[in-house]
C-alpha cells in the first residue's frame, strides 16, 4: 500500500473527471430532473412584507379549485421547542428553522414562506397561490445591522433577550448574543505601540451565487416511510431535519443528493425540501418543489452583512503588540450569523499577544443567512487585512514583510487560543512574495494588492464502502454530495492505497439508506475526513486481498504482501506464485470466503488548518470608477492537493466569489423593505468575461494526521480577495474604502472626495 | 523520599463560559484523565456547566482541535482550550 512517504503515482494528478461527461453533456441529474409517476407541482406563496403579524390565513377557496391536492402552512408543523443542533458553521435551532419554513405568527422578511399549494399543473398552483387569502397587519420593519441594535428598532423577537450579557436584560432586543474572545491585555499593548491605525468598515450580505435553485421531489407512502431526493450538500443532515420537522422516525426517511449546481454553503440547510414531503403527505402522491431565481434571492440566506471595527498597534519595526475589533453581524430573521468563527479568525494569522474581539449576532429582516465558504471569516479579516496594508503604508514596510514578521508559526498560541501545530502560512507569503506577479510594473492608474486568510478546516463523521466486483474493478460509495470534485478525490485516494488504476475505481454519492450517517459536505472536511474513510476500507480491502491470495496459494497470510496492486509472495520462501491482481482474486471470490467488500466509519480529528495570501492588481477608471481586476494570483497552503485541476478550481472559483462579494455584489432593498434586485442580472455576480486568468499557486505543507497530508481547499480562498482588491484599489486611487461593494458610484464618490 | 511534582492540566475556558459559570474565572487546573471526566470534574466545581460544554463545545488538546470530544486522553501537562465548534459552508 502506498503512504504519504514513498512515491505517489495518482495523488497530485489530474485524472478525467468521473462525473464530467454526464454534466458536460446535460445526462446528470439535478434536482429537478426527476420525474415520477403522479407527481404534483408545489408553489409557496411568500410574505410581500418586510415585517407583518399574520392575522389570518383562508386557504379554502384554494383547496376547492379544481387540480388542488393540498395546501399547506404552518399549521401543519408540529410546534417545536427551542433546541440547538449543529449545522455546517452554525447552531441551528429547530423552533426557528420551523418558522422559516413557514411563517408562524410574523413574517419576518420579504419572500417569507406563509402556505404552499400542491396541483396537478404549474399554472394550478400558481392561481391557487391567488387564492389564499392572508390577512397581514403589517409593522416597522429594520434591514441595517447598526440600525437594528438601536434600543428604538422594531424587535423582531419579542422573546429574545440578550445572551452573553450579565444579568441578562429584561427588555427584548434584536442582538442575541454577544461575544468575547481574547488574549493577554490590549490596553498595555497599545501602550506599548509607535503607531496605531483604526477604521471603521461595512461589509454587503451577499449570495452564495450557486446557479442550480433549490429543489426537491418527495414521495410519502401510505405505511409513513417516504423518499426525499433534493440539490443537497448534506443528505443526511437534510434527512434529520426533515424528519424532525414532520415528527417521523429517521429511517423512515430515505434522502438522495442529486447532482448539485452549486453548494458554496447555502444548501447546508433546508427550505422546499420539508414543504415538498408535508405536500406530498397530505396529497399521496410525488410532490415537486423547485425555487425560481427570485424565490433565492428573496427567501434563501446569503452571508452575514456587518459593521466592523478594527484597532492595530504596532511597534516601529513592524511588530503587532495589540489587535482589537469590533464585528457587528446580520443573522437575518432569526438568530444563528457566523460571527463567532469571525471573532475566532479575525487576527488568527499572526502572532499577537494582546488580542481581543467583540461580537454581536444580530436579527434584522432578511431571510436568515446561510453558511457561505469559511463562514464568518471574510467578513472579519478584510477588516483587519485593510488595516494592515494601511499599518505597512504608514510605516513605509512592504506589506508581505509586514505579515511575515507577525505571522502564526508552528507553536503560536492562535488569537482564539489553542497552539497551532504545522501550518503553512509563512511558506504562502514566501511564495507569494517571490512570485513574478509582485515585482511586475504597475501602469497609470492601476494599483496592486495583497492579503491573507486563516480557516481552520474541519473533520467529522463520514463513511465510506468500498465493493469489489466480479472482474475486479471497485465501486467506492461515500455520503459526501460531491459539490467539488470529492468523487473524483476519492476514487485518487483508493486508488493510491490500493495501488490500482484509478479507472478501475467508480466512486459514487450513496442515500442515506444505503451508507453509515456522514455529515455534510462542508468546511473543507470532505477530502479530509471522508478520504481518511476511504483510505481506510482501501486498507481493508486490501488486507482482505492478502488473506484471499493466501488461500488460494495455501500458504500463511503473513507469506503475502500487496504491493502495487497485486498480491505477491512475501519473499522467496513463500513459494513461487504468479503475482495475483484484483480481477484474479475477484474471480475467485465464491471460493474463498464470498464477495469482497469493506466498510469504514469514522469520526475524523485533526483537522489542520489553512491558509492562503492573494496578490491582485486593478486599474481604476478615474471618470467611471469602475474596477478592472488585471492580474490576480491566488496561493494557498492545501497540505496535499489530491485532484491537481480541482483544487485550483477550488481556489479559483474562491477568489472569484470574493472579487464579486468586493466589487459588485449587494442587495437592494425599497423602504419598504422589500428586495429590488433578486436577479442575476440586477444582482451582479463577476462572469468570465469580468475576470482574469485567476493563477492558483499551491503550497503543500503537509497535515501530519491525514495519511496523505490534506488539509482542505473550498473556504481559504474566499477569504482574501476583498481585502487584496481593497488594497489594490487604495494603490492605484490613493484612498481607503471602507464599504463593499466598492462599485463604480462608491469609487467615484471616494475618488470626488479624495481629490 | 520525594515524590514526582504534582502537575495538573491547564484548562482555558472561554470568556463568555467564565462569566456565566466560574464567576468570570478562565484559567484552571485540573486533573482528569480524558475529556469525559474533565467536564465531569468541570460540572461538580461550576455546576451547569457541563452539559452546556457537552453541547456546543470542541477542545484542543495540546493544540490538537477535537471537534466532538469525549475519550481523549488528557495528560498531566497538557493544555485544555474549550472553544466554540467549527463547521462551514
Amino acid at each position: 500500500m502506498a503512504s504519504e512517504n514513498q512515491e505517489l503515482k495518482w495523488i497530485g494528478t489530474s485524472p478525467v473527471r468521473p462525473d464530467g461527461t454526464d454534466k458536460v453533456t446535460g445526462r446528470a441529474k439535478f434536482g429537478a430532473d426527476l420525474m415520477l409517476p403522479g407527481m404534483l407541482t408545489g408553489k409557496i406563496l411568500r410574505s410581500p412584507h418586510a415585517h407583518a403579524k399574520i392575522k389570518s390565513i383562508d386557504t379554502s377557496k384554494a383547496e376547492a379549485l379544481p387540480g388542488v391536492k393540498a395546501v399547506v402552512s404552518a399549521a401543519d408543523i408540529a410546534e417545536m421547542p427551542s433546541e440547538w443542533v449543529p449545522a455546517g458553521e452554525l447552531q441551528l435551532n429547530y423552533r426557528d428553522l420551523a418558522s422559516n419554513i413557514m411563517a408562524r405568527g410574523k413574517a419576518l422578511y420579504d419572500g417569507h414562506a406563509v402556505a404552499a399549494v400542491a396541483a396537478t399543473s404549474a399554472a394550478i398552483a400558481d392561481a391557487a397561490l391567488d387564492l389564499i387569502a392572508v390577512d397581514y397587519e403589517v409593522l416597522p420593519h429594520v434591514i441595517d445591522v447598526e440600525e437594528a441594535m438601536a434600543p428604538d428598532a422594531p424587535v423582531l423577537h419579542e422573546d429574545m433577550f440578550t445572551e452573553g450579557v450579565t444579568p441578562t436584560p429584561d427588555k427584548p432586543s434584536n442582538i442575541f448574543k454577544e461575544i468575547d474572545i481574547g488574549i493577554g491585555d490590549v490596553e498595555t499593548g497599545f501602550a506599548a505601540a509607535d503607531l496605531i491605525v483604526e477604521r471603521s468598515f461595512k461589509t454587503a450580505p451577499v449570495h452564495q451565487g450557486y446557479i442550480e435553485p433549490h429543489a426537491a421531489v418527495a414521495s410519502f407512502a401510505e405505511d409513513g416511510q417516504a423518499e426525499l431526493w433534493c440539490s443537497t450538500q448534506g443528505h443526511f443532515t437534510a434527512r434529520a431535519y426533515c424528519a424532525k420537522l414532520l415528527g417521523m422516525d429517521v429511517s423512515d426517511l430515505r434522502v438522495t443528493a442529486s447532482e448539485i449546481g452549486g453548494g458554496f454553503g447555502g444548501k447546508t440547510t433546508v427550505y422546499v425540501e420539508p414543504v415538498a414531503l408535508l405536500l406530498s403527505r397530505k396529497a399521496g402522491r410525488p410532490v415537486r418543489v423547485v425555487m425560481t431565481r427570485d424565490e433565492v434571492f428573496r427567501a434563501s440566506g446569503p452571508t452575514s452583512g456587518a459593521a466592523n471595527w478594527v484597532k492595530i498597534g504596532v511597534t516601529n519595526d513592524g511588530k503587532i503588540v495589540a489587535g482589537e475589533a469590533v464585528l457587528k453581524y446580520q443573522a437575518g430573521a432569526f438568530p444563528g450569523s457566523p460571527v463567532q468563527p469571525g471573532c475566532m479568525c479575525a487576527f488568527a494569522p499572526y502572532d499577537i499577544e494582546n488580542v481581543k474581539v467583540k461580537g454581536y449576532d444580530v436579527v434584522t429582516n432578511r431571510p436568515k443567512v446561510a453558511a457561505y465558504r469559511a463562514p464568518g471569516a471574510p467578513i472579519a479579516e478584510h477588516a483587519v487585512e485593510s488595516v494592515l496594508d494601511e499599518v505597512a503604508k504608514k510605516l513605509g514596510m512592504d506589506p508581505i514583510e509586514l505579515r511575515q514578521k507577525n505571522a502564526a508559526r508552528e507553536g503560536t498560541n492562535a488569537a482564539y487560543g489553542p497552539k497551532f501545530g504545522p501550518i503553512g502560512y509563512a511558506e504562502t507569503l514566501a511564495a507569494a512574495k517571490a512570485h513574478p506577479h509582485y515585482s511586475a510594473p504597475l501602469g497609470p492608474n492601476q494599483g496592486r494588492g495583497v492579503a491573507s486568510g486563516f480557516w481552520f478546516n474541519v473533520g467529522g463523521d463520514s463513511c465510506a464502502t468500498m465493493n469489489v466486483s466480479e472482474d475486479g474493478t471497485l465501486v467506492l460509495a461515500t455520503g459526501s454530495p460531491d459539490i467539488g470534485g470529492s468523487r473524483a478525490s476519492m476514487a485518487i485516494m483508493a486508488a493510491e492505497t490500493l495501488g490500482i488504476d484509478v479507472a478501475d475505481v467508480r466512486p459514487i454519492v450513496a442515500d442515506t439508506a444505503s451508507l453509515g450517517y456522514t455529515f455534510l459536505t462542508g468546511g473543507s472536511r470532505v477530502t479530509f475526513a471522508t478520504g481518511m474513510a476511504v483510505i481506510e476500507a482501501s486498507k481493508q480491502i486490501a488486507e482482505e486481498l492478502r488473506q484471499r491470495a493466501a488461500k488460494i496459494w495455501d500458504i500463511s497470510v503473513d507469506a503475502v504482501v500487496w504491493e502495487d496492486g497485486y498480491a505477491k509472495p512475501a519473499g522467496a520462501n513463500a513459494g513461487d506464485f504468479e503475482p495475483l491482481s484484483i480481477g484474479d482474486i475477484a474471480a475467485q471470490a465464491g471460493k474463498t470466503g464470498g464477495p469482497i467488500s469493506a466498510n469504514a466509519a469514522l469520526n475524523a480529528q485533526g483537522a489542520g488548518p489553512g491558509f492562503g495570501t492573494h496578490i491582485c492588481d486593478v486599474e481604476v477608471d478615474p471618470e467611471t470608477g469602475r474596477v478592472t481586476v488585471l492580474r490576480y494570483t491566488a496561493i494557498q497552503d492545501c497540505g496535499k492537493a489530491i485532484h491537481k485541476a480541482y483544487v485550483e478550481g477550488q481556489i479559483q472559483g474562491g477568489a472569484a466569489q470574493g472579487i464579486g462579494w468586493a466589487l459588485n455584489e449587494e442587495y437592494i432593498y425599497d423602504e419598504k423593505g422589500r428586495l429590488d434586485n433578486p436577479g442575476f442580472l440586477d444582482y451582479r455576480i463577476p462572469v468570465a468575461s469580468d475576470l482574469p486568468m485567476i493563477e492558483a499557486v499551491i503550497v503543500e505543507v503537509a497535515n501530519p494526521t491525514h495519511p496523505y497530508g490534506v488539509r482542505g481547499v473550498g473556504e481559504v480562498p474566499i477569504i482574501p480577495p476583498m481585502a487584496t482588491v481593497a488594497n489594490a484599489i487604495e494603490g492605484a486611487i490613493g484612498v481607503r474604502m471602507t464599504e463593499l461593494p466598492m462599485s463604480p458610484p462608491k469609487v467615484l464618490a471616494a475618488l470626488d472626495n479624495g481629490r | 523520599m520525594p515524590g514526582r511534582p504534582e502537575i495538573m492540566a491547564r484548562i482555558i475556558l472561554t470568556s463568555g463560559l467564565g462569566n456565566q459559570y466560574a464567576g468570570g474565572q478562565t484559567e484552571l487546573e485540573i486533573e482528569a484523565a480524558d475529556v469525559r471526566r474533565l467536564i465531569a470534574a468541570l460540572d461538580e466545581r461550576f455546576p451547569g456547566i457541563g452539559p452546556e460544554l457537552k453541547r456546543e463545545m470542541a477542545v484542543a488538546i495540546d493544540g490538537q482541535i477535537y471537534q466532538d470530544p469525549f475519550l481523549e486522553r488528557i495528560e498531566p501537562d497538557s493544555e485544555v482550550y474549550f472553544l466554540p465548534r467549527i463547521g462551514g459552508g
